[in-house]
């Protein structure tokens, strides 16, 4: 364990620090992350999911506290308990379900009204199938005993007796299958550009005029991709200040062979009566569809609404948020440092700190996010596919567990 | 409407008839309440037409009369049967139904839009032809059928404003009204001749291509030709009252001039040849703004300096004045003008006219020469242009009679007085007006910098008025931080942001004052780009907009879009961010073919976005920003006017505006008052005078210049 302490100390230090930039990168890094957190987990003989939680969850909490802001963070951590509960369900599943298949299959209807014998096995089922198939009319009425059934499920399958054979296998297995999938979610969250920019040709087509503000990876790869494809479109690139990633898009943009257009954050009410398109990329993508993005987009969408120019979200799965936006201006922002607009002792000449209340005059306010409502968002696009805004509640829920909302052990938990 | 449903009332209650119909049976009152009247009925536009009759609307079908006394080769449309009261209907609506009223109507029509306000103040509302009848045509036509062709042809060539019906009235007065009327006509005849042969030519071109097509296709074809025609016959009509040609083709002239596009590549020659400051066109162009002049940036200044010597005929103050520009140093559109007529006016203080030549003519080409060198400098305001138009209309109106002495005086002190009374005088009444929309614990923001807000912020601080302003700014100018440092300067609680967070703060704002650079006739606020982001955002968030604006930088333009015209500044600029050294992805952008960077410098913000603008005729919303520009627009003709308001009391009680319930005057009180300090003009009564009571007290000092707010 000290091994995996260091880590987390040194990742906490860089979130607190905020050294980490993009949402991209700390969702990565977070999965990493936890994928060493539970490999160096021992696991007991009973209960290894639980106590694999209970370890991610100690170590998440800390990360969440760390940069409550940057809801990657969270997001990766909800994922990765997931996938511990949906890895134990199945392993579960493979267990019962290979000895009783016929059990199951014959009274599914009276499962609910049975008692604790019956339960597990079916509700596991049920929830196995869940997570197994596409979300159906069936799956959606059984969701229900899923979370119910999952920490019985993982005690008493520690609980139950004659198997103990499987033990020493499942608990190994479990682990294995863990960081399997964590594995394969540290691939998707690498290469979720690739499954955005995939879809560009259906919705960029020829000579398009696409506004864009500040840089996001996803933005760059999916005009990039469009381009590829023999599309010639041309791109105004809002600069983005104070931090003028625009230049940046711009430059690589170029450095693609894109007619780019760079201009001014003021500018863009100007030109956006000539704009077919703002494709943008986002922070994060709260449940109710809202878009927590860099400072500016609220401005983009207000104008691209009044112009009735689509307004396009990409964003990649691990910045699909389950938490559901209370005043997230205020809440869900931060407030950078006021020399990025004036710099130091730029005013001190004029103000003068001797008379007065002693409050200063003169107050900088240089917020680094923007909250865009979902009512102007018309299009997301995912590593899934495009999504209106209203669905993306739905689409959260196939990535989280409704028991990970809330990333807090609990207290009886564990001891 | 109330008159309208109140005379239906009595004249035709039980039929309601909608549409488009031939009214023959004719209600007796309407004929008799339609006053014979010997002088306005024409000749030419003889009732006596049988088709006419039919027909539900005031325009002669193509067979009449007008047009067998014509007579011309208009053959195609006569060879049709002559358009049914439909077609002929869609034209202007059921304006009236009787046979006369084919020929009376139009002189009334003229008469109450020359008048240009309500009914009440007319006496011919009363023996108005079908005035119990029917709303009065003139308001009723262009509402009705507003897509026409024709009635926007006679909704323009039909004298509007003011200045015509003073016109006609002292025309009226000092001639006898039978030469005067048959003067008329006999223009009038000519005015359908020349339309009636214009449509005729155009038919002409038409008809091979018509006779071989279908009926029905050529039937459509020819239908503008009767049209035409009878605009013709209707502007004819309209003009019975006389004397007020001129007036329409100074109307016509007052269509602001189409822009300079920069895309027509011959006249950028053209120019160039003139030019003397021979920018190098800039390279990487944007392609949607080629109709603006872009231009290297750094390369002009170092030209100009080069060839001051060779400039002789540019006064010195003039070529500061424009190295000024060049440079950024004079930037704002008032300060802009102020330095442009002060240089103007020491240029024709130094002017002497050259043998030979009359003053008059000699200095305006004289100004013209600077105004083109100044656009090279940097392209003009709407502000410096509407001055550089009372400048040259001051210097046309300087009688022969003047000595040479006497009319620079005379052009000195007109052009102090525009440079008080517009600029100076009218930003400390818009200072008065917006500092009573300021309450303790507001949150007021403003964008970049406008030297009207900026005055408002100062004056209100100083009445000790409890508020905080949020100043936001955005790149490339930084205009904000020069305003940020003037209002902590002088202790006031400021906020600074960049407009990107500006939805962030807006939480905290409860007002917004912007400035502007001009306020287009549309209600369209033009202005530093992001002043549009700005009331976008504001609007989103409920929060009232004010935008603050002299009236002398209104403009008749209308414009949609920031796009068809603005002014590109310098691009280098937006590349380089200043104290951030780290960012310099854009260095050597220009080798990039791909890579255009766009400093825009103008945007427009949409007049639904706009609560209130603040101008120096009081506190107006931005639809009545067309009655400003027309009546106060034309030449500041209410400054200078040599006429005597009281002859014609119909510009005392014009226009009158309803902001936040309040009756509110045009400040033409204070301009009659000024005129006449002794006598009380005759066309105001004692209400309004009561309510506009501060023009009053400044009419009793009887001064401008000491007029105290």
């Amino acid at each position: 364990m000290p091994d995996t302490q260091v880590l987390v100390n040194d990742f906490l230090n860089k979130l607190k620090k905020r050294k980490i930039e993009g949402s991209q990168a700390t969702a990565r890094q977070t999965a990493e992350l936890l994928r060493s957190v539970i490999s160096q987990q021992r696991v007991p003989y009973t209960n290894q999911a639980g106590a694999l939680i209970d370890a991610v969850k100690a170590v998440g909490e800390q990360l969440i506290a760390a940069n409550p802001v940057e809801l990657a963070v969270g997001n990766i951590v909800r994922r990765v308990l997931h996938i511990i509960r949906e890895e134990d369900l199945s392993l579960t599943t493979a267990a019962i379900g290979g000895l009783n298949l016929s059990a199951v299959s014959d009274d599914e209807n009276d499962d609910d009204r049975d008692g604790d014998s019956t339960l597990s096995a079916a509700a596991v089922a049920a929830a196995a199938r869940s997570t197994l198939r596409p979300p159906s009319l069936q799956t959606l009425l059984e969701d229900t005993p899923v979370s119910a059934a999952v920490p019985q499920t993982s005690s008493s399958g520690g609980d139950s007796e004659g198997k103990t054979a499987d033990k020493s296998s499942r608990s190994r297995k479990l682990k294995h299958d863990v960081i399997e999938a964590v594995n394969e979610l540290i691939q998707d969250i690498v290469t979720c550009h690739e499954q955005i920019a995939e879809q560009a040709v259906e919705h960029i087509h020829q000579n398009e005029v696409i506004l864009t503000l500040g840089s996001s990876r996803t933005v760059l790869e999916f005009l990039f991709a469009a381009k590829e494809k023999k599309r010639s479109f041309r791109v105004f690139v809002a600069e983005g200040a104070p931090r003028y990633q625009g230049h940046l898009l711009a430059k690589e943009l170029v450095a693609r062979g894109l007619q780019t257009t760079l201009i001014t954050d003021s500018a863009v009410f100007a030109m956006i009566s000539r704009v077919n398109m703002v494709i943008v990329g986002a922070h994060a993508v709260m449940a109710n569809g809202g878009v927590i993005a860099p400072v500016g987009m609220n401005l983009v969408a207000l104008a691209a609404q009044k112009h009735a120019v689509p307004f396009v979200v990409l964003a990649g799965s691990h910045k699909l948020c389950p938490l559901y936006p209370h005043n997230p201006e205020v809440l869900l922002n931060e407030l950078r440092s006021p020399s990025e607009l004036l710099d130091f002792g730029e005013f001190s000449d004029c103000m003068d700190f001797g008379s007065g209340s002693g409050s200063p005059l003169l107050h900088v306010v240089n917020p680094a996010f923007d909250y865009v409502p979902p009512k102007l968002v018309s299009l997301f696009i995912t590593d899934t596919g495009g999504h209106n805004p209203s669905y993306m509640y739905r689409l959260i829920a196939d990535y989280y567990s409704a028991d990970d909302l809330v990333v807090q052990r609990r207290a009886t938990a564990g001891n | 409407m109330d008159s309208r449903r109140s005379s239906r009332a009595v004249i035709d209650p039980k039929v309601r008839q909608v549409g488009f119909f031939t009214s023959a049976p004719l209600p007796p009152d309407r004929t008799q309440s339609d006053p014979p009247d010997p002088i306005r009925s024409p000749p030419l536009a003889d009732a006596s037409s049988p088709g006419n009759s039919l027909s539900p609307v005031m325009i002669p079908p193509p067979r009449h009369p007008s047009d067998s006394l014509l007579r011309l080769p208009h053959s195609p449309s006569d060879a049709f049967p002559p358009p049914s009261p439909t077609t002929t209907t869609t034209s202007l609506g059921d304006f009236s139904d009787d046979v006369t009223a084919a020929s009376s109507p139009p002189p009334a029509a003229a008469r109450v839009r020359g008048r240009g306000s309500s009914v009440k103040q007319q006496g011919a509302a009363s023996s108005f032809p079908g005035g119990g009848f029917e709303v009065p045509p003139s308001v009723k036509a262009p509402s009705s059928v507003p897509a026409s062709g024709l009635t926007t042809v006679s909704v323009v060539k039909l004298p509007p404003g003011i200045s015509v019906e003073v016109q006609s009235d002292r025309a009226l007065n000092s001639k006898p009204l039978k030469e005067k009327t048959s003067k008329a006509e006999r223009r009038a005849i000519q005015e359908a001749q020349r339309a009636a042969k214009a449509a005729a030519k155009a038919e002409g071109i038409k008809t091979p291509a018509v006779t071989a097509l279908a009926n029905a296709k050529s039937a459509k074809s020819t239908k503008p030709s009767p049209q035409r025609n009878d605009s013709a016959v209707v502007v004819a009509a309209s003009e019975k009252k006389g004397g007020d040609r001129s007036v329409e083709k100074d109307r016509k002239k007052d269509v602001p001039h189409p822009r300079m596009q920069y895309d027509d590549k011959s006249r950028v020659q053209k120019l160039k040849k003139r030019s003397v400051v021979k920018p190098t066109e800039a390279r990487n162009r944007v392609e949607l703004f080629r109709h603006l002049p872009q231009y290297e940036h750094g390369t002009q200044l170092p030209v100009l300096q080069s060839k001051f010597f060779q400039l002789d005929t540019l006064h010195p103050a003039v070529y500061k004045v424009g190295l000024q520009y060049l440079s950024g140093d004079i930037c704002g559109g008032n300060a802009r003008c102020i330095a442009m007529l002060q240089a103007f006016q020491e240029a024709i203080r130094d002017y002497s006219t050259p043998p030979a030549k009359t003053l008059s003519r000699d200095l305006t080409a004289k100004i013209s020469s600077y105004v083109s060198f100044l656009i090279d400098c940097r392209p003009l305001s709407v502000s410096m242009g509407n001055a550089i138009r009372f400048l040259k209309s001051q210097i046309a109106k300087i009688p022969i009679s003047l000595s040479e002495s006497e009319a620079k005086a005379t052009l000195h002190s007109d052009i102090e007085r525009f440079i008080n009374e517009k600029i100076i005088l009218a930003d400390r009444v818009i200072v008065k007006h917006a500092v009573t929309k300021i309450r303790d614990g507001d949150v007021l923001l403003t964008y970049g910098s406008s030297s009207a807000v900026e005055m408002i912020l100062q004056h209100a601080h100083e009445l000790g008025k409890q508020f905080r302003v949020v100043i936001v700014d955005s790149r490339p100018k930084h205009e904000g931080k020069l305003l940020l440092r003037r209002l902590v300067r002088k202790g006031l609680s400021c906020t600074y942001t960049h407009i990107n967070a500006i939805s962030y703060i807006m939480h905290e704002v409860t007002r917004v004052f912007l400035g502007a650079s001009s306020v287009l006739s549309n209600g369209t606020v033009y202005s530093r780009v992001g002043t549009a982001c700005v009331a976008m955002v504001a609007y989103g968030f409920h929060i009232p907009v004010l935008v603050c604006c002299e009236a002398y930088k209104f403009h008749e333009r209308v414009q949609l879009d920031s796009i068809c015209s603005n002014e590109l500044g310098d691009p280098d600029s937006i590349s380089k961010v200043p104290g951030r050294e780290d960012i310099n992805h854009l260095d050597g952008w220009d080798k990039s073919e791909n890579l255009q960077l766009l400093n825009l410098i103008y945007d427009a913000t949409p007049s639904d976005y706009v609560s209130l603008i603040i101008t120096d005729y009081g506190m107006i919303p931005p639809t009545s920003v067309p009655v400003i520009v027309r009546e106060y627009g034309r030449g500041q003709l209410w400054i200078y006017e040599e006429c005597d308001p009281l002859a014609s009391p119909g510009r005392c009680s014009d226009a009158v505006f309803f902001v936040d319930g309040l009756i509110f005057y045009p400040s033409q009180h204070l301009v009659l008052s000024f005129w006449f300090p002794d006598r009380p003009p005759s066309g105001l009564n004692n209400d309004l005078l009561e309510r506009s009571d501060n023009f009053v007290t400044v009419a009793e000092n009887g001064n401008f210049t000491n007029f105290e707010l």
